[in-house]
């Protein structure tokens, strides 16, 4: 069926709930939100989520945003906790023990820093054991909980609070770690990278797919952060469109090993245009510094290059 | 839902051991709405119900019905960040300061 | 009818854990806890039981997964030693804060650094605080009986806590002793089905675990632990009377051997407790009045009890097999001290510290301690407080 955004808000009540602590204009619950939806409204869920904002702004005791059941350990482990449910669904399954006639999904929530960096392990630990879940990645590029400190997950030439844009060192000295290449590297049968943008319909189908493929599938989602990248709240939705139109952050899904790029730009603009408005990279045009966005650029374009010749390879036969 | 019925007077043996929550939801008894500084406006004459700002709310303030329409603000939750008065094609939702009319 | 059966201390605890049949078990290898998850998984192979087998790729994930099996309404269990529990610190305090009643089979190693594979209670001491009731074990039969005892411990409603049941590396663990095994259907009778009342796996009543606890509810949920630490005394008790009509072995919150009379008692945990005994009985044919009182409940600690069990001796040494590097002697022995002096009872009480590393502890160790005891009570002086035994030292340590 076609996918039509009024349709599914309307039909699918959010199963994550207003009242929660997340800054005003953040960018994940609409990504939350809209991953949650893509679950049949009949079906249960069972939500992992590694410590960070959303977790600890979005369940502190007595209250709780889910209507799903939900579990949050640890920073690092989303995934092998979430797979320890996942063992336990299938184990009482196969013994006949379970009352549920419902099915139940697993998905688990993670941040740049919970995924990229400290839950690495446990997460490719519970994807190389083919558990049937769904992790998310909520990438905001830095660790935004604690007060905007680098993670692997942050650009080059970011200004954080532990890459500072200083006299000498001129903000994150490293390139991006490509998590979602990682992932493909698991040989999963379903792993995407997507974003919100206008009508939503890139996350959805993505999400719908990912939890509905058996297997560990994996969604990497970027999710600005208006306190952390400095943009005014409001301009969500435009920071989103372009990184995908600057192919900062490129739009594709493979399934099975064949890439499909879902969003090739009509016009591919120059990365500039989502540097400028966000205070994370206002050292970068300041003059004399040219030669980081030329170098932020290349980086840029090598990726988006070797995205297409993937795609173009990997569809031959 | 029943209220939750846990708060900072509540005695040990009151409380749910292990720090569980069994009303699933149930932070929509938390009003966010008093963080807003700015408040967006939903002009409806000018609405064409396109559905952009439906997804776009953070905090699920924006209704829609079965017929697929949305209704105006939930100001209980409304955080005032403006996502949905910019993502508007049709300047139907415009923000005011909070408390100026 | 029992079964008789040569068992290694790892056998026997896997075979326990077939018995239990647990829908979950997530484990990673390590020495010399390494043989449970594999006897168990041929278990899995071969169809010998239900469980789930999850190999995780580390313990930190085997502890992990755990949690959220026994969250989600299944029986979870995991085997390890040393750095292997080292690596679970984080996950064991959120097992029990959750009150997710795991078990455990701990094989006791020291603990890194340097490296050492062999034998001391290192790993588990460095656990005491984080909320699990802890077991240990004698010997085989201890290893296997402690692990029958152990869910309808932890999953008790008063309890609700995860429990561990320690055996020592490779003195248990893997010299093979002839044990009495209960038959399956028996086991699967006396531990009976898991039915917890709220589970993530209930589609009719979605839970959330696991909340950011702040200053107004964190202090009563930590003492709702303690309590349920408490309650788990009699209920750890309850269930010993149960296994004893079962199988006719008694079980305690300790064991006191020629204890009665005795003028000077070693106070001390797991395989030691033989070599101990077997002293004890030397030295009670030359007519000395030697005693020992053998932990099995660690956590909660019965303080109360084995104050009133030492009131009456004359001289006590607590044997720890973990130096606590705090300058004033052994874990277990500030235990002990501390539940004297808090229940009134004032012995002349030292601590020795024995078998770091899998040091050998023999007889004339375990007889050296009683004479320095005996020497205690003759001239009543202590001069120092805090021994080693079998260390290299340049002259007699002071």
């Amino acid at each position: 069926m076609a996918y039509n955004l009024k349709e599914v808000v309307a039909t699918r009540p959010s199963r994550f709930s207003e009242g929660h602590k997340m800054c005003a204009g953040c960018g994940a619950p609409p990504v939350a939100r809209m991953v949650l939806r893509a679950l049949k409204p009949e079906d249960h869920a069972v939500i992992a989520n590694a410590t960070g904002c959303m977790e600890v702004s979005t369940f502190t005791y007595p209250y709780t945003s889910w209507t799903d059941s939900y579990i949050h350990t640890a920073f690092e482990n989303a995934g092998s906790t979430l797979s320890g449910v996942e063992a336990a669904y299938k184990s009482l399954k196969k013994q006949g023990k379970s009352q549920e006639d419902t099915h139940t999904k697993f998905i688990a929530f993670g941040g740049d820093g919970g995924t990229y960096d400290i839950g690495l392990q446990s997460l490719s630990g519970a994807l190389e054991r083919g558990h049937d879940l769904t992790y998310v990645c909520y990438d905001n590029g830095a660790y935004m909980n604690t007060g905007i400190q680098r993670s692997s997950a942050t650009p080059k030439f970011a200004d954080t609070t532990t890459s500072p844009a200083g006299k000498v060192i001129p903000g994150k000295a490293q390139e991006r770690k490509d998590l979602t290449e990682i992932m493909v590297s698991h040989h999963l049968p379903y792993v995407a990278q997507s974003i919100a943008m206008t009508n939503f319909k890139d996350l959805y189908e993505k999400s719908e797919k990912a939890i509905y493929t058996e297997g560990p599938t994996f969604l990497n989602v970027l999710a600005p952060c208006p306190r952390g990248w400095g943009y005014a709240t409001e301009d969500l939705m435009q920071i989103n469109k372009l990184a995908a139109d600057t192919c900062y952050w490129p739009l594709y899904e493979v399934e099975n090993g064949v890439y499909k790029i879902t969003y090739k730009p009509a016009k591919k603009l120059p990365i500039e245009e989502f540097l400028k408005p966000q205070k994370r990279f206002k050292h970068m045009f300041k003059p004399g510094n040219e030669w980081m966005i030329e170098e932020f650029q290349r980086i840029v374009d090598k990726r988006w290059n070797e995205l297409l010749r993937l795609e173009e390879m990997t569809n031959k036969d | 839902m029943d209220k939750t019925n846990i708060n900072n007077t509540t005695p040990m043996e009151d409380m749910t051991i292990g720090g569980t929550i069994y009303n699933a939801g149930n932070s929509r008894e938390v009003k966010t709405g008093d963080w807003r500084s700015m408040k967006p406006i939903w002009i409806s004459e000018k609405c064409k119900q396109c559905g952009l700002c439906f997804p776009v709310c953070p905090d699920n303030a924006i209704p829609v019905g079965k017929d697929m329409k949305r209704t105006d603000y939930n100001y209980d939750y409304c955080k005032g960040c403006g996502i949905c008065a910019k993502v508007c094609p049709f300047k139907a939702i415009t923000m005011t300061e909070e408390g100026v009319e | 009818m029992s079964i008789r059966e040569r068992l290694s201390g790892n056998e026997a605890a896997a075979t326990a854990m077939r018995q239990i049949n647990p829908d979950v078990v997530a484990a990673f290898p390590i020495t010399p806890s390494t043989e449970i998850p594999q006897y168990f998984s041929t278990f899995v192979s071969n169809g010998a039981v239900d469980t789930e087998f999850v190999a995780v790729e580390s313990e930190h994930s085997a502890m992990s997964a755990c949690i959220g099996a026994e969250a989600a309404g299944a029986r979870a269990m995991t085997a390890t030693s040393s750095n292997g529990l080292s690596f679970m610190w984080e996950v064991l305090y959120i097992a029990s804060s959750l009150r997710l009643p795991i078990v455990m089979s701990l094989v006791n190693r020291a603990v890194s650094g340097p490296l050492n594979i062999h034998n001391d209670h290192s790993d588990a001491m460095g656990a005491r605080d984080a909320g699990w009731i802890m077991l240990f074990s004698e010997s085989n039969q201890e290893a296997y009986d402690n692990l029958l005892m152990a869910h309808r411990i932890a999953e008790h409603k008063d309890v609700l806590l995860p429990l561990m049941v320690c055996q020592d590396g490779f003195i248990t663990s893997h010299s093979i002793e002839t044990i009495d095994l209960l038959e399956d259907d028996v086991v699967k009778k006396f531990i009976g089905a898991y039915k917890p009342e709220h589970y993530l796996l209930n589609s009719k009543e979605p839970i959330s675990m696991g909340p950011l606890d702040l200053q107004p509810y964190l202090f009563e949920h930590k003492e709702q632990q303690a309590q349920a630490m408490r309650n788990a005394k009699k209920v750890i008790l309850e269930v010993a009377d149960e296994f004893e009509k079962l199988t006719g072995r008694k079980y305690g919150l300790f064991e006191e051997y020629k204890l009665d009379d005795a003028d000077v008692a070693i106070v001390c945990m797991n395989s030691t407790a033989g070599t101990t005994k077997f002293v004890v009985d030397q030295l009670r044919k030359k007519g000395i009045k030697a005693g020992l009182l053998k932990i099995r409940v660690f956590r909660p600690f019965p303080a109360e009890e084995i104050a009133k069990a030492l009131s009456k001796v004359k001289a006590v040494a607590v044997l720890d097999k973990a130096e606590s590097l705090n300058a004033m002697g052994g874990a277990l022995f500030t235990d002990v001290t501390s539940a004297m002096y808090v229940n009134n009872v004032h012995v002349p009480t030292v601590s020795y510290i024995y078998g770091i590393g899998g040091r050998d502890t023999k007889t004339d160790d375990i007889e050296k301690v009683y004479n320095d005891l005996l020497e205690i009570v003759e001239t009543g002086k202590i001069d120092n407080p805090y021994r080693h035994l079998g260390l290299r030292t340049k002259g007699a340590e002071k």
